[in-house]
């Protein structure tokens, strides 16, 4: 009778961890905390703490405002799309600087010799890690279950071959999207 | 706060007129079918015995009553299906009325939608004379007006409640939008295809202007951004131009060149800050700059981290760009 | 035909070659408390222990264990919309946070459709057709014992995500790009995407199994002019439900496609578009509408003729309108489209049909209304619903008739109007109905009346109740008070007309607080029911209440609409089916001449393995690529396992059909 109702709490304890356990993964990956950390907590700039990590780079809205900003600041403009040009590529496992989310946010906020301005005092701290958690990401350093998925964008752009100039591909006439004129 | 009209009941264009008469229409035929069927259910009601579940029932030939209620039936539904017919043709000859919008002279204006505000383009012939704004439509009064509707992101809907119906903005694909503004007012709009998160703070401001102010206010937008006045409106445009800022916003005239969210050139003249959500006032400024998230929770705007004082420069130097 | 019939199965009648040829297999056909009755009961009764409640597949377990879950889940988005009342009560709110709110709409819409709606109509459909046409069990028990497995684990992952912040919160739609794979972030529309493939199989299967049952399995003598008005309407929505539910399945597949596996399903500048995921979810979406109401117009056609005394009026004319309906209601789906820029000839067409589909419904509405004013009225609650649906739905049909117009519907689509409209024709169409059902049918289920004075009081209540939250939802539409928005400024002017609806809510809940305290009191302390307590006509009054696991201990065979009204035929049963075995007669389709004797499979507790297995695979292909593939291997097991022959049994049955 004992050992059956030692079974079943264990069996009840199982239940509880297994719970607690997708409890936690689904909040910390799912919350969408629009508000930036507390002031205290963005002290932390040089010293990432494991709340700022979980913060950042295990949360879905976190991992994807940072992909937008990667556009909209553009990133690619040096980094391609992840694979480098006039800047090192992102999305290998060779870090020049270290591949820590300290690194990572100490060279876009201070900027790097040789070409990496420094955004710090044109980026809020929150978009620093965001971009940050989301550059990681590109080398498969962030859950994938949280990381970005694909655009609804060009992967490339139309074959060259399938242009036609009575009906070429049409973009949004937008400042906001740059795709226009 | 600018609070202008959004009722489906009150059109101020032809189109939105029709619709409203389409309206009165439906609302009365269907309120007389409600009644009707509802007196029908009454007098049955009323008009038959009572009975308990101990009752044989009735399985017996009433030919009489039964040749009654066919015919009552099939009075009722001849009368339903010439209703249904006529509305039908009432609805086809709104849906004319609605397309048949003159379009002669018709100014022609580009709407983008993006999460969550709206993106308005005035073009013109000289690319100089072209021009943006954002979440508020100067249109003349008693000119058609022909939006084109393109989506950024996801699919949003621009409904204006008093001037021509909604149409859906979905990325990949062009729309437009025509309507006419007959009386001088504001009139309010709002997304109506749900976005995400602030799809609740989504409004558009369509304001009619008489022919000879939309012209005057055509001029003050085509123009840069005027010069700060004073020194706190300097300091505020230096922060601009070195901070957060003018990464994402542009005010032409300036090096903020961020192309991603509304056009602050002329922002000082604008009625309304976030599309439509808080009034644009000084401390409204200080507020939404301060902590966007706060006002607009999940909005793409980041808080801004200076001293209070700058906070109220930056506000003041916007508040002056009328 | 009737002697046809009875000559027929005992000319088929063979012993079972197990048993020692001295002994003749015992035979069904005796009155209850005979040895013929006890082996039946025996036979059909479900095993005990736990093995015995998973692998339970009697049809009125199987249904009652749909609507039990189907109204907690009725309950859960109940509060959910309670909670968004609540929050828009007074303008400028922070009640819940604009994510929350995104995810409690969706997970309300989403609950309502796939988790309560469907499924309470089927379970229904699951208990009582089976006893109203006059067999033992569906056709494919362990079909749907399976599909209920499906459906509560499904329900159940899908409310666990939401306790975990996972809820899916791109509404009930999921309107692709914001459940696409850049807007919709996070794993919120994977768990939507399973749920629908998920629960939609559920539909199809049970739908498959009450068309079979109700083409197959109807008593000797039912032919389908004399079948009860809810089997038709049974087997007109499971119809739908076979060309519907694929639809769905499909697309919403395609969106996991994009999501998971990279695809461009739905992506503009790679070819796709966005506007196919609304082409397809409506083609679904609106006969969904229709799987809801129209087996609550069979309930209505069940109820009416008990309460008026007298066989329904105009009979064939509903059936005719019902199957109408069935079609009408697939060339519908553009309706939900005004807005987006689809060829304008196209909704013309759309407008046409919309008007046309409220002639069907019009037509039934005034067969009521003389069968009502024909009949001698017993008035009772499951009466007085049938009164509220008459006004709740009228009113919501006629809003709906001004939503098929395309210039009305550029005006009020997508504003609170479409949501009052909605709800009133759910609420009216299937809801009151509902209740309806549940009050008429609860003393067969249970073996006993709920309470008539709390059932008044119930209805009054929700009555009251539902037209005050909804009603003025109309007036805010107007207003231009758009849909789906989680709070609005106090300049607007729709903080009133909202506060009103708010206390109408607060009203509902009260009435399903009485409804509740209905079933319990009722389970313990109602009276009595006896096997008529209404004094009804057809087949499933003439059984006990509970009904015995058998569900009739001799077939009856069938001579009029009413059988239990008309006076009897000379022939009222038929006997010689095995008493020992699960065995069924399967009969013609149009005149339900007895055709052939049918044995079920034990009941086993595979259907509930292969469930299980399924939503290792739902789970697994939420979470990897890899789990799409794989996750394919533990089902495939199961089912195999499940159908893997038997050989034993298999020689049995072939030397018994064999042998003379």
């Amino acid at each position: 009778m004992s050992s059956r109702c030692r079974e079943r709490s264990r069996v009840a304890a199982l239940a509880a961890l297994t719970l607690i356990a997708a409890l936690v993964a689904g909040c910390e990956r799912e919350s969408r905390q629009f508000d930036p950390p507390a002031p205290g907590a963005v002290l932390a700039r040089d010293r990432p703490t494991a709340m700022l990590v979980s913060r950042y780079e295990r949360n879905a809205h976190a991992l994807a405002a940072g992909k937008r900003l990667y556009t909209w600041f553009n990133c690619a403009g040096c980094h391609a799309a992840g694979g480098g040009g006039a800047g090192p590529a992102l999305m290998d496992d060779v870090w020049i600087y270290g591949g820590d989310a300290d690194a990572i946010v100490a060279s876009i906020a201070k900027g790097r010799p040789n070409g990496m301005p420094a955004f710090g005092a044109r980026l809020s701290n929150d978009q620093v890690w965001q971009l940050a958690a989301y550059v990681r990401s590109t080398s498969g350093l962030a859950p994938q279950d949280a990381a970005p998925n694909r655009d609804d964008a060009f992967l490339t752009r139309t074959p060259e071959s399938f242009m036609d100039s009575q009906d070429p591909g049409r973009a949004i006439p937008s400042a906001a999207t740059g795709a226009g004129r | 706060m600018m609070s202008g009209i959004h009722d489906v009941r009150v059109p101020v264009g032809p189109q939105a007129a029709a619709i409203t008469d389409l309206w009165t229409l439906m609302l009365v035929v269907c309120t007389v079918v409600f009644v009707a069927i509802m007196v029908a259910l009454a007098i049955a009601v009323w008009r038959a015995p009572r009975a308990t579940e101990k009752a044989a029932a009735d399985l017996a030939e009433h030919p009489r009553i039964d040749r009654r209620l066919r015919r009552g039936v099939g009075w009722a539904v001849a009368a339903s299906s010439l209703l249904l017919a006529g509305l039908l043709v009432a609805s086809f000859m709104t849906d004319r009325a609605v397309a048949r919008l003159p379009l002669h002279d018709a100014v022609r204006i580009d709407l983008v939608a993006h999460r969550f505000w709206w993106e308005a383009r005035y073009d013109a012939a000289d690319p100089a004379l072209a021009f943006a704004t954002a979440n508020e439509l100067h249109v003349p009064v008693g000119r058609a007006v022909i939006v084109t509707l393109y989506a950024d992101d996801v699919i949003h809907s621009l409904w204006l409640p008093s001037l021509a119906g909604k149409k859906d903005l979905i990325p990949g694909r062009e729309s437009t939008i025509a309507f006419r503004a007959d009386i001088a007012g504001v009139y309010r709009g709002q997304c109506a295809e749900f976005c995400g998160y602030q799809h609740a703070h989504m409004a558009l401001f369509v304001v009619a202007d008489p022919p000879d102010e939309y012209a005057r206010w055509l001029a003050r937008q085509r123009a840069p951004a005027r010069e700060p006045a004073t020194a706190q409106e300097r300091r505020g445009r230096e922060l601009v131009e070195t901070t957060t800022c003018g990464m994402c916003h542009t005010i032409a005239g300036t090096t903020a060149r961020g192309r991603r969210a509304p056009d602050l050139t002329h922002v000082g003249s604008r009625q309304t800050l976030a599309a439509g959500t808080i009034p644009n006032s000084a401390t409204e400024r200080v507020t939404w700059i301060t902590d966007p998230q706060k006002v607009k929770p999940g909005v793409d705007m980041p808080p801004i981290d200076l001293p209070p004082r700058d906070l109220v420069a930056i506000a003041a130097y916007l508040g002056s760009l009328e | 035909m009737l002697r046809l019939g009875l000559g027929m199965i005992a000319g088929q009648y063979r012993a079972r070659p197990r048993r020692e040829a001295a002994t003749r297999m015992l035979r069904d056909g005796d009155g209850a408390g005979s040895e013929s009755a006890r082996a039946l009961e025996r036979t059909w009764s479900d095993a005990r222990g736990i093995v015995g409640f998973l692998s339970a597949n009697d049809h009125k377990t199987t249904g009652l264990r749909f609507v039990v879950t189907a109204l907690l889940f009725f309950g859960a988005a109940g509060v959910m919309g309670g909670l968004m009342r609540h929050q828009l009560a007074l303008p400028e709110q922070h009640v819940v946070g604009p994510d929350l709110y995104d995810q409690l709409f969706s997970m309300h819409g989403t609950t309502m459709m796939f988790l309560f709606a469907v499924p309470v109509m089927q379970g229904f459909a699951l208990y009582v057709v089976p006893l109203m046409i006059g067999t033992r069990n569906t056709a494919f028990p362990r079909m749907s014992a399976c599909a209920f497995w499906l459906y509560l684990f499904g329900g159940a992952l899908f409310y666990g995500a939401f306790f975990t912040n996972t809820g899916a919160d791109a509404g009930w739609f999921e309107y692709v790009p914001l459940a696409g794979p850049q807007y919709g972030i996070g794993k919120r529309a994977d768990f939507w995407n399973m749920l629908v493939t998920y629960s939609e199989a559920t539909g199809l299967m049970v739908a498959v199994d009450l068309a079979t049952t109700i083409l197959k399995m109807r008593a000797p003598g039912m032919s389908l002019r004399r079948m009860p008005l809810f089997a038709w309407a049974s087997l007109v929505t499971s119809i739908m439900i076979i060309f519907a539910m694929p639809m769905v399945m499909l697309a919403a597949n395609l969106v996991q496609f994009d999501r998971m596996l990279g695809t461009h399903f739905f992506n503009p500048s790679e070819g796709g578009d966005a506007l196919l995921w609304q082409h397809l979810f409506w083609f679904f979406g609106h006969p969904e509408v229709y799987f809801i109401f129209i087996p609550g117009l069979g309930f209505l056609s069940s109820i009416i003729p008990t309460f008026a005394r007298r066989p329904m009026f105009g009979h064939d004319a509903i059936v005719l309108s019902l199957i109408t309906t069935g079609f009408l209601a697939f060339g519908l789906w553009v309706h939900h489209m005004f807005a987006t820029n689809v060829p304008e000839l196209g909704k013309s067409f759309f407008t046409a049909m919309s008007f046309m589909i409220a002639i069907p419904t019009a037509i039934q509405i005034f067969c009521w209304i003389a069968t009502i004013g024909a009949g001698r009225l017993v008035m009772r609650a499951p009466l007085l619903f049938v009164f509220g649906f008459f006004f709740v739905l009228v009113i919501g049909g006629l809003t709906g008739v001004m939503l098929g117009s395309v210039p009305l519907d550029l005006q009020v689509h997508d504003t609170y109007f479409v949501v009052a409209h909605l709800h009133y024709v759910l609420l009216g169409g299937a809801v009151f109905p509902l209740f309806a059902a549940i009050y008429y049918w609860f003393p067969k289920l249970s073996g006993r009346v709920l309470n008539e004075r709390l059932g008044r009081w119930q209805f009054w209540l929700f009555f009251i109740g539902v037209n005050l939250t909804f009603f003025p939802l109309h007036l805010l539409g107007l207003e231009g008070m758009p849909r789906r928005v989680y709070t609005y400024g106090a300049e607007t002017g729709w903080g009133t007309w909202s506060f009103v609806s708010a206390v109408g809510q607060v009203i509902n809940d009260l009435s399903m607080l009485l409804f509740v305290i209905n079933i319990g009191y009722s389970l313990v302390k109602g009276a009595r029911a006896g096997n008529d307590p209404w004094g009804a006509g057809t087949l499933e009054w003439s059984v006990a209440s509970p009904p015995p696991a058998c569900n009739f201990y001799a077939l009856p065979v069938v001579s009029s609409r009413y059988p239990l009204w008309s006076p009897p035929g000379d022939v009222t049963h038929v006997r010689g089916l095995s008493a020992e075995i699960r065995e069924a007669l399967v009969t013609t389709v149009l005149d339900a001449r007895p055709d052939t004797r049918y044995a079920y499979p034990n009941p086993e507790i595979w259907s509930f393995v292969a469930a299980l297995a399924v939503t290792v695979w739902l789970v697994w292909s939420v979470w990897s690529v890899p789990g799409f593939a794989y996750g394919l291997i533990p089902p495939a097991i199961a089912f195999i396992a499940w159908y893997w022959p038997n050989k034993k049994e298999a020689a049995e049955e072939v030397s018994w059909e064999t042998e003379p």
